[in-house]
């Protein structure tokens, strides 16, 4: 049954989180004495100070999620759906790929649906049994980098810490094809909640690509909410992609929280069109003198979606170089956020930081709250930013039109010109691929690849 | 072919077109002049279906209701709008963006789509005729073109979609005279007895490259003098202010 709660019941769904943490401490059956337990206590602690943020924080300002605490989430159960096949995984995500693939149904590996190879000659497996295998290890990293002090979202996430997603790529080591996590929602009936965990150490010199895919298996709601730890050593390089399309019903939060160590390249490129409300926040921490992060994001939403893209790169030492482009196209009744924060810290002489927000509304009724935040505590560097909120162009409607191209197609071909630079720099082609179906539905193949040439 | 009767238009009650009256036959060139604001390149957008002005009047083309058609529907229908001010359109390659509106066009007169072979072919051939380099296909639409560029590209464009009715709007400024007679080469080698074309222009200079039939002479949103290729020369002589009796006349 779900329960509805008013608005100023607040206090009562923190309790009702407190009351489903301590049916599940103990199933787990913890030794109370094991970091983990604490790690989970600490956390649910934390939480219980903290509550949900409301509109009076600044970092929620223009995201209320009220809608999200009027419901009383049980945990989701962790078993495969018998509806959930290989077929089904394909048509949830992309056709016959060549990847690494692990899946969990509600934040819990679903082995069956997994493939794994024996020796891959790096260490890809559910967190809980990375945790049975070399705890001390893990724990090295888990939960040292999100910041579950500030961000409630973190700290409910670590305090149901129990599965996830385990990556290692030892120094040196080149993982060639992409490491795809799929992450199912699946409720029957009942709303559930899931918090998903990934964490990825990729040591020195080491490479890799993650696809992390967000996906529903039935039109029922879900409270997902993930947390991703990153840690780059030396001179290692990660492409990330992060790919939210669970359904309509869906409250989606999610925390990529990157540390890179010197010379260490990493790129991400967060992609969200599902969800009633998708919030998404990427943090980077440039730890190291020589490391570049690229943020790449497009957000599509259309009805009474909310997309809300919060990012913040900690510049912390010289001669680090932070690329950032988020676009969005807003359709109907939706609503879109983006907060982008740029810390350049005493130390980050020479930064070189740029970042860019666009949006085209498509609608009257369609709404962008963006805000860039540049704060700079040294003296020589370069930073840049820039936003720009923009309708079609009449005057390109209209010189489209005039060259025989209908007034839907020539819309429809705009509106993919205006997301193709986003689309273009993403090298995993499923991903590639499927995007430019969504926005040029319609078109042959062969058509989309004419279109996209010009890139 | 083209019949324009007591054509007004204005945008916020702004009247621009004050009853212009022309009729274009095929295989003729007109040439409109006139000082600057006068009218001339609403004109032009008007009749290839801008929605910006308020219009009234009425204009026949091929024994069709032209203002009731779309922009679209007028293009593949065969008129064609050479830009003032071509529009950019980053994102969108000039190869699939004419290729698009080649086949709408084709699919219109009830011919097959052209492949992407047949397609290059003929593209490669009309490049030729401009001057233009290959790379142009695959650059965005207008994105980065020089002023002299995005003129040689409108005139491209036409000379790929074969329009029945050309409209070039001021289609010679800008350009120096090496690129004025390179786009004047290509609007002259689509002249036939089956196509014809109108010049918007403020200068004379084009007229000496594309000679026109008629000249007509729009001051204030009315046409206020025609004659042959001669008036053209008498204006750039006299400049406007000689028609301002006929201007006087024509408001009475």
């Amino acid at each position: 049954m779900r329960k509805e709660k008013n608005m100023l019941d607040v206090m009562d769904i923190k309790d009702h989180y407190l009351e489903v943490f301590s049916r599940f401490e103990k199933e787990l059956e913890a030794d109370e004495r094991s970091p983990m337990h604490r790690l989970r206590e600490s956390a649910i602690g934390r939480f219980a100070e903290l509550g949900f943020p409301t509109a009076h924080d600044e970092e929620w300002r223009f995201t209320n999620i009220a809608p999200m605490t009027r419901v009383s989430f049980p945990r989701a159960s962790t078993s495969i759906p018998r509806s959930l096949t290989l077929s089904k995984l394909d048509q949830l995500t992309y056709d016959s790929w060549d990847c690494h693939r692990l899946v969990f149904v509600n934040g819990a590996l679903a082995r069956e649906l997994s493939d794994i190879l024996k020796t891959p000659g790096f260490e890809l497996k559910s967190l809980r049994e990375a945790l049975h295998d070399d705890a001390r290890s893990v724990e090295a990293h888990l939960a040292k980098y999100a910041d579950r002090e500030e961000h409630a979202f973190v700290a409910l996430n670590t305090a149901f810490l129990d599965d996830g997603a385990f990556i290692r790529i030892p120094k040196n080591f080149v993982v060639e094809k992409p490491i795809h996590l799929i992450f199912v929602s699946a409720a029957a009936g009942e709303a559930v909640m899931a918090h998903p965990r990934v964490l990825l150490v990729a040591e020195p010199n080491s490479q890799a690509t993650i696809v992390e895919s967000y996906v529903s298996l039935a039109p029922h709601s879900v409270f997902t909410n993930a947390v991703t730890e990153i840690v780059l050593g030396e001179n290692a390089g990660i492409d990330h992609y992060k790919i939210e399309r669970e359904n309509r019903q869906t409250f989606h939060v999610a925390t990529l929280q990157v540390q890179q160590d010197r010379s260490s390249r990493f790129s991400s490129h967060s992609i969200t069109t599902g969800g009633a409300l998708a919030r998404n926040d990427v943090n980077a921490t440039l730890a190291g003198e020589g490391c570049e992060c690229t943020l790449n994001g497009l957000y599509m939403a259309t009805d009474k979606q909310l997309i809300d893209n919060h990012t913040r790169i900690d510049h912390a030492k010289p001669h680090c170089t932070s690329h950032e482009l988020y676009k969005g196209i807003l359709d109907g009744q939706a609503r879109g956020v983006f907060n982008g924060k740029i810390y350049v810290h005493q130390d980050a002489q020479k930064t070189d930081a740029k970042q860019t927000n666009k949006t085209l509304l498509l609608s009257e009724e369609a709404v962008i709250n963006t805000k860039p935040q540049l704060e700079i505590f040294a003296d020589d560097v370069k930073c840049t930013h820039g936003a720009t909120v923009g309708q079609l162009a009449a005057e390109a409607i209209f010189y489209l039109r005039s060259r025989g191209i209908g007034r839907d197609d020539a819309r429809s071909l705009l509106t993919f010109a205006f997301a193709n630079d986003i689309i273009g720099r993403i090298k995993v082609e499923p991903v590639r691929r499927h995007l430019e179906e969504m926005l040029l539905a319609g078109r042959s193949q062969a058509e989309r690849g004419e279109i996209k040439e010009v890139i | 072919m083209l019949e324009i009767k007591n054509l007004h238009a204005s945008v916020d009650n702004n009247e621009i077109l004050r009853g212009v009256d022309l009729t274009i036959n095929a295989g003729e060139v007109h040439a409109i002049m006139g000082p600057n604001g006068s009218g001339k390149s609403t004109l032009a957008q008007v009749l290839a279906g801008r929605d910006a002005y308020e219009v009234s009047g009425e204009v026949t083309y091929l024994g069709k209701d032209l203002l009731e058609l779309d922009p679209e529907e007028r293009a593949r229908e065969g008129i064609f709008l050479a830009f003032q001010y071509p529009v950019e359109i980053p994102g969108v390659s000039n190869t699939y963006f004419l290729k698009a509106a080649l086949n709408a066009i084709r699919k219109e007169r009830g011919e097959e789509e052209l492949d992407a072979m047949d397609f290059l072919k003929l593209v490669k051939e009309k490049l030729k005729i401009l001057h233009i380099d290959d790379d142009l296909l695959k650059r965005p639409v207008n994105e980065g073109f020089s002023g002299g560029e995005k003129k040689r590209n409108e005139i491209f464009q036409m000379a790929v979609l074969e329009p029945k009715l050309c409209i070039l709007d001021e289609t010679d400024s800008g350009l120096d005279i090496d690129a004025l007679r390179i786009v004047a080469d290509g609007v002259n080698a689509m002249r036939s007895k089956d196509r014809a074309i109108l010049v918007v222009t403020h200068y004379q200079r084009l007229l000496q490259y594309i000679v026109p039939d008629f000249v007509h002479v729009l001051v204030e949103g009315r046409i206020v003098k025609s004659g042959g290729k001669e008036l053209a020369l008498q204006l750039e002589e006299k400049g406007y202010g000689w028609l301002e009796g006929d201007l006087a006349t024509a408001s009475r």
